[in-house]
């Protein structure tokens, strides 16, 4: 996702000769070609989170669009205010983009798992949050964020992904939802780069004969609430999936839409569940520990399916 | 009796020159007095030691146009203190961007005169504050931006000192310093007090003008409440030009300057003046007026 955003970038970049990328010291394998391309329209404001933001607002201030970037928690929670007050109240064109959505840096530790970033930024009103899943979903995104009004959030998630689209993301429109598989037992949703993993559980429950319908939500703020109420008249049992705490996130959207709609269909969250990682390891490991991965994926969501069904029956 | 007709009663037939420094000066302190009266409202100390160095930015040294506040050659001020935002509130009034007569909905209900100060809606405020160490960053790319474009309008910050003490001003101090931001000039409100005791019981930010020398600034130490002494200081500023550096401007102050037993108590960061208290400082403002 890395290689992805940094290519639709410096495509926007030579088109707006004012677009500018502000880094918190971050991204030696990643922005290289940007800051080669295109010095004039790159900063390096240091390990300085919260001035990089209120910089980047200055910087947006004087009629430009800026992009803030760094890894994990560092260009959201340490700066979130700035991100408040600076950016989003006063309507300034500033894109945060944070690289390790989850547990990308999972050897690391806790400080580095990004879990509670998009529940945090999706309470900020006026800003757009794009969670994408794959590569192509972040080349859709790139044009389209940058021609979105006001500030933007968005979570990538390593290098190296494989994309889950077949086909390039043609003609994306904000925010709308991509089935991947179409099913017919049940809707498993994703969001961010967790996507790999409800894809692989979905063809393990075709394996168990189970039929799941997989969406990606490249945006969970606004959500695509057609294809919700859509997907709540379809399915008896919603999954939704992040790697990223099940409070306030893209769990906690889907609920908030669905609740209001009054559907009866049941609505499951997978993620971590109102806790910090205590324990370090691989991506996938972590994943795993946290009852993510596709493995859990599928098992839950059987469980889920053969359980009784409360309260409408 | 109106607000505007009761604050600017002192003149009598006098006609009221907001161009001259020290006229606007006294305004700003009798409209900082009459606000927070009506609100009971804080920061009256705040307000009074930052009156001089509002009214001179906003007398001359600013590059401003009440009657096109977005002009984009526009200098930028940003009040980084933002609790005294009366004081900017007062300067912009007095100086035609919005009505006098809206000063006295300082706090109320449904105001867009937010008690820190809020540029939503309000003609002349460059950016909103209330947060501390939130002015200085933006300025700071605010100027990056104009040294970008080749502009000529400057970036002023006006900073208290107590707000030193929040880390995110001095890694925009390195920023300027780096990016040789000589088209910002910072304004430190240097009171030596800050909300519950003074800076040095606080957090010690002595030798003062020495951290920000090491941090690569020009410095320039001046009587904040000196008139003349700050347009000199503000003209070395801005011919600081073309040095590759940024200036600040620490002006030494007194909190609550203009009312005697306002002057140096830390009471009068958050008190409000009523009654008597609030009497017997329209009385000492009023002996002063220019």
């Amino acid at each position: 996702m890395r290689d992805a955003f940094t290519r639709a970038l410096m495509r926007e970049a030579a088109r707006d000769p004012r677009l500018t990328l502000v880094t918190g010291d971050l991204g030696f394998g990643v922005l290289r070609p940007f800051w080669e391309t295109y010095p004039e329209q790159f900063v390096n404001a240091g390990i300085a989170e919260q001035s990089m933001t209120g910089l980047a607002a200055g910087l947006a201030a004087t009629g430009r669009t800026v992009l803030t970037y760094s890894i994990g928690n560092f260009p959201t929670l340490r700066c979130i205010e700035q991100i408040r007050n600076d950016c989003a109240y006063h309507d300034l064109n500033v894109k945060v983009v944070c690289v390790g959505g989850g547990f990308v840096y999972g050897s690391l530790g806790m400080s580095h798992h990004a879990t509670e970033d998009m529940a945090v930024l999706r309470a900020l009103p006026g800003v757009t949050v794009f969670t994408p899943g794959d590569p192509a979903e972040v080349e859709a995104i790139v044009p389209v964020m940058l021609r979105t009004p006001g500030v933007c959030y968005l979570r990538l998630g390593r290098g190296g992904e494989p994309t889950v689209h077949e086909r390039p993301v043609k003609d994306w429109r904000l925010p709308q939802a991509q089935t991947l598989r179409e099913g017919t037992d049940v809707a498993i949703l994703s969001a961010g780069g967790i996507l790999t993993q409800t894809f692989s559980a979905a063809k393990m429950l075709a394996q168990k004969g189970v039929s799941a319908e997989v969406v990606s939500f490249p945006c969970i703020k606004p959500i695509d609430t057609d294809k919700l109420t859509e997907l709540a008249q379809r399915f008896r049992h919603i999954v939704t999936v992040e790697e990223h705490s099940i409070v306030g996130g893209f769990g906690g959207a889907v609920c908030e839409v669905l609740a209001e709609h009054g559907s009866a269909c049941r609505v499951h969250r997978i993620g971590m569940e109102d806790v910090y990682s205590s324990i370090v390891g691989t991506q996938q490991y972590l994943r795993g520990a946290y009852q993510m991965d596709d493995n859990a994926i599928c098992n839950r969501t059987l469980e889920w399916l053969r359980a009784p069904h409360k309260g409408t029956e | 009796m109106t607000y505007t007709e009761k604050t600017h009663a002192a003149f009598g037939d006098h006609p009221i020159d907001t161009a001259d420094p020290r006229v606007l000066a006294w305004l700003i302190r009798r409209h900082g007095l009459e606000m927070t009266h009506i609100s009971r409202g804080s920061h009256i100390g705040a307000i009074f030691s930052v009156a001089e160095v509002t009214a001179v930015l906003y007398s001359g040294v600013l590059r401003v146009n009440p009657a096109d506040p977005a002009w984009p050659e526009r200098d930028r001020l940003i009040l980084s203190k933002g609790h005294a935002g009366a004081a900017v509130y007062a300067a912009l009034a007095e100086r035609g961007f919005f009505p006098v007569e809206e000063l006295s909905s300082h706090y109320a209900n449904g105001s867009r005169l937010s008690g820190h100060v809020s540029h939503k809606g309000v003609p002349g405020v460059e950016f909103s504050t209330g947060s501390l160490g939130h002015g200085l960053p933006v300025a700071a790319g605010m100027a990056l931006g104009g040294m970008k474009d080749k502009a000529d309008w400057r970036v002023y910050c006006v900073l208290g000192d107590g707000e030193c003490d929040e880390g995110s001003v001095w890694e925009a101090a390195l920023q300027a310093h780096q990016y040789q931001l000589d088209n910002l000039i910072a304004i430190v409100d240097h009171n030596r007090m800050q909300s519950l005791d003074f800076c040095e019981n606080t957090l010690a930010l002595e030798p003062f003008g020495d951290k920000w020398r090491a941090f690569g600034w020009h410095v320039i130490d001046v009587d904040g409440h000196d008139v003349d002494a700050l347009q000199t200081a503000f003209a070395q500023a801005k011919a600081n030009r073309g040095t590759g550096k940024p200036t600040v401007i620490l002006a030494h102050t007194t909190k609550g300057k203009g009312v005697s037993f306002m002057e140096n108590d830390i009471l009068w960061h958050y008190r409000t003046p009523q009654g008597d208290e609030y009497e017997a400082a329209l009385v000492e403002l009023e002996a002063q007026r220019p």
